[in-house]
């Protein structure tokens, strides 16, 4: 079955007690056992929920796993994982990445004594050196946020197994509509779903998916331990947005690439970042790795200084300025000053998240409209 | 007592539709600036001292009071389907059987009548014919789309011309433009329950209808996990409806009504891949050899095609077809066949659903009643959800393959 089909009915199945179209939502923290130390499926809830597993078996559909684990945030699942490693360890990690993971990377992780090394991920020959005997883990997005880099998965896979390293993928911008990570030889799938999987800005919470038994032994371990869990309001709200998520992603990646080629035409605006247009470094990695669109997100940098950016974040109507992305209502922001604000500055620089980079999450509304937002809040930015 | 969305870096008016469908009748900004609705689960509401409360007895002060009068998420909700359907004002109710109800209740007297196409469904018939009956409102049936037969049937004190468009199960296309004509020739206000088609394929307000109904269950929710019912129009004339619907109590719940907004968001997107795979399934059962009959205003034999393609965007993703030679037990083990679709009441959700009328709706009829409206043991009715049209299609060749 196609993966729209699946992501309708897979996790979905009738409610077999009274054949209910839609599972109901089990918001039980406990539940009752058939004899003293024989247990059900289900004992607790932060251990197993019926809500929370159907949507996990739906993630773990789409991303072509053999299981998920769905989280309470997405930073909450990117723990889990730092957490299979230990004091000593390594990582390596993409530099075009969320600015909340560098932050868990250098704030918290560090604190167990685990380091964290910086690398272009486009660059396999930077990732490859950045490499040490004890790297246990490589953690990429593509495409990046928020400079939109592509890296190549399959070969971010290989290096990684030939160093005896995991190859974790932040798989959020693309979605499984797009590109399956486990497919091009990663061990783990993050999402924060609270983009475009849950799609309509009205829940927090994270994935994780894997493709071997193992290893989502480990990690469920873990979140059990730990207890990051997804509530079960959530997670039917979330199993409700995937219902439509190939429909939404496809259509604000066409709308996406349409604005692109808009902005990337325009006098007032000084470059564009959308791994959907030629002269973007990834587009031929992007033509590749992601099945027939670009993504939805895109930045770019207005002619001018960082006060004519922030002029124009807070001249558009439709774009609203706020964080997050992935969802219906399109959002405009400042990078530097909110998304990967988290950053220390020289980094963010050296990374090249200049201060008038802006970046837009593209939704469902009108490409007509949405374009017509932009070229009067542009307007508005050039006249100061 | 509506609330007026603030105009702070709001969309502005007319957009298109999937615009309409994200932002339309939403405030800019909302509380405590969160980008998407709170919900507000509140039986009752506050005043700061008596003087408000003055103010608001006195009708100068427009607020919420208590939660049977109405809900900010559910005036969200209306807003954004006024806005869809290029009305004024929308009505919210517990479901879509409310709604129905409480417009003929708000509208008529004993000895009033009202005028029906006589393809809907049972239930609004059941409404109209013994319900309203009780209390000396005569209900007239006549065939539908036959206007002449409606004409016939308008007297002195009749109230109000009813049809769904299309209609449920045989999909018949009502050629609104002249049914609003008729009703406004007469002097009779006009209802089309329009949940078959959403505002996205037609607007019949636009048409000249006077009032526009939906089971919001279906299409506008979209996710099979709500029960809602709406109905739209001028301000004016949905005012009584309005106070009678405070009086009654059938208002919906707010948790739904969050649910519905939420479903709103993407009904642009999903009725256009309803509309695609019901045309495409409809083609694909119109050329198969086991398949004797289909119903569907996208099939050019369809006796409504001219009517829908001139006034519908598209068709949506409902549709009926007759199995060749089969008695029920055969068109029961297609139904049964089937792996995609499930067997269930209802229609219009990401879900595709299957049903055979006879046993689903009609159950209860003779078969005498059955053939009188057009019901046959050997009908299948198919609600194409939003699946991979190769997926269903290939479902339903194996089923009547089997």
């Amino acid at each position: 079955m196609h993966l729209r089909t699946r992501a309708i009915h897979v996790g979905n199945e009738r409610d077999p007690q009274t054949g209910a179209v839609v599972p109901p939502i089990h918001l039980a923290s406990t539940f009752v056992q058939p004899g003293a130390g024989r247990w059900g499926e289900f004992d607790y809830s932060r251990s197993g929920n019926p809500t929370r597993k159907a949507l996990q078996t739906t993630l773990a559909s789409l991303e072509a796993g053999c299981g998920a684990l769905a989280f309470a945030s997405g930073m909450a699942a990117t723990h889990c994982v730092t957490m299979l490693l230990e004091h000593g360890d390594h990582i390596v990690a993409g530099t075009d990445i969320y600015g909340g993971t560098y932050r868990l990377l250098h704030k918290i992780v560090n604190r167990a004594g685990i380091e964290v090394t910086l690398a272009p991920s486009t660059d396999p020959g930077a990732m490859e050196a950045a490499i040490r005997p004890r790297t246990r883990l490589v953690w990429i997005e593509s495409p990046g946020n928020p400079l939109m880099s592509i890296t190549d998965i399959a070969a971010c896979a290989d290096l990684a197994h030939r160093r005896g390293a995991l190859l974790a993928v932040d798989n959020t911008l693309a979605t499984p509509v797009l590109t399956r990570p486990l497919e091009l030889g990663a061990d783990v799938v993050m999402h924060s779903a609270t983009k475009y999987l849950g799609g309509h800005s009205d829940l927090l919470s994270g994935a994780l998916v894997v493709r071997d038994p193992d290893l989502l032994k480990r990690l469920y371990f873990i979140q059990n331990a730990t207890g990051g869990v997804m509530g079960p309001l959530e997670a039917f709200l979330c199993s409700r947005g995937i219902k439509t998520l190939e429909l939404r992603v496809r259509e604000q990646c066409r709308t996406a690439a349409r604005l692109a080629r808009f902005l990337a035409a325009d006098r007032r605006v000084a470059r564009v970042l959308y791994p959907g247009l030629a002269g973007h470094p990834g587009h031929e990695i992007a033509r590749r790795q992601m099945d027939g669109a670009f993504g939805a997100m895109l930045s770019f940098e207005v002619a001018g200084d960082a006060d004519a950016a922030r002029r124009l974040v807070e001249s558009t109507r439709l774009f609203q300025l706020a964080v997050s992305l992935g969802a219906v209502e399109s959002l405009i922001e400042q990078p530097a000053a909110m998304s990967h604000a988290s950053y220390d500055r020289t980094d963010r620089l050296a990374h090249g998240i200049s201060d008038g980079l802006v970046r837009l999450s593209v939704g469902l509304e009108a490409p007509e409209d949405l374009e017509e937002d932009l070229d009067q809040a542009l307007e508005r930015a050039a006249a100061g | 007592m509506a609330s007026q969305p603030s105009s702070a870096r709001s969309p502005g008016p007319r957009r298109g539709t999937s615009t309409q469908a994200v932002h339309a009748g939403e405030n800019h900004p909302k509380p405590g600036f969160s980008l998407t609705d709170p919900i507000f689960c509140a039986a009752t509401y506050t005043f700061a001292d008596t003087a408000s409360l003055i103010e608001f007895v006195e009708k100068k002060l427009p607020r919420e009071e208590y939660g049977r009068y109405g809900n900010p998420t559910e005036r969200t909700v209306e807003r954004k389907l006024a806005a869809l359907e290029g009305g004024e004002a929308a009505l919210l109710y517990s479901t879509g059987m409310a709604a129905i109800a409480g417009l003929l209740l708000a509208k008529l007297e004993a000895g009033d009548e009202v005028v029906l196409f006589d393809e809907c469904y049972h239930r609004s018939r059941e409404l109209c014919v013994k319900f309203l009956g009780k209390f000396g409102v005569v209900t007239h049936q006549v065939p539908a789309c036959d206007y002449a037969r409606m004409e016939a049937a308008i007297r002195p004190r009749t109230k109000l011309l009813v049809s769904e468009s299309p209609t449920n199960p045989h999909l018949s296309v009502v050629d609104l433009e002249r049914f609003a004509a008729l009703g406004k020739k007469h002097g009779v206000e006009t209802l089309i329950d329009a949940t078959l088609a959403t505002p996205y394929n037609v607007r019949p307000l636009e048409a000249g209808i006077d009032y526009v109904l939906h089971s919001c269950t279906k299409y506008l929710g979209g996710h099979n996990d709500l029960l809602a019912g709406a109905i739209a129009g001028s301000r004016e004339k949905l005012e009584p409806l309005r106070k009678l619907r405070g009086v009654f109590g059938l208002v919906s719940a707010p948790l739904n009504m969050y649910l519905l907004l939420r479903g709103l968001k993407t009904l642009a997107l999903r009725m256009q891949r309803h509309n695609e795979n019901g045309q495409a399934v409809a083609e694909f059962l119109a050329a198969h050899p086991r398949i004797e009959k289909v119903y569907y205003p996208g099939l050019p034999g369809h006796p409504y095609h001219d009517v829908a393609r001139r006034s519908m965007r598209g068709f949506g993703g409902l549709l009926t077809f007759q199995v060749k030679g089969a008695d029920w037990r055969a068109t029961s083990e297609v139904v049964d066949a089937l792996r995609i679709p499930r067997i269930a009441p209802s229609l219009g959700g990401v879900e595709s659903l299957v049903e055979q009328p006879i046993f689903m709706s009609y159950h209860d009829f003779t078969p005498e009643q059955r053939q009188a409206v057009g019901i046959y043991d050997n009908m299948i009715r198919l609600s194409c959800g939003i699946e991979d049209s190769e997926d269903l299609i290939a479902d339903l060749k194996q089923a009547l393959e089997a």
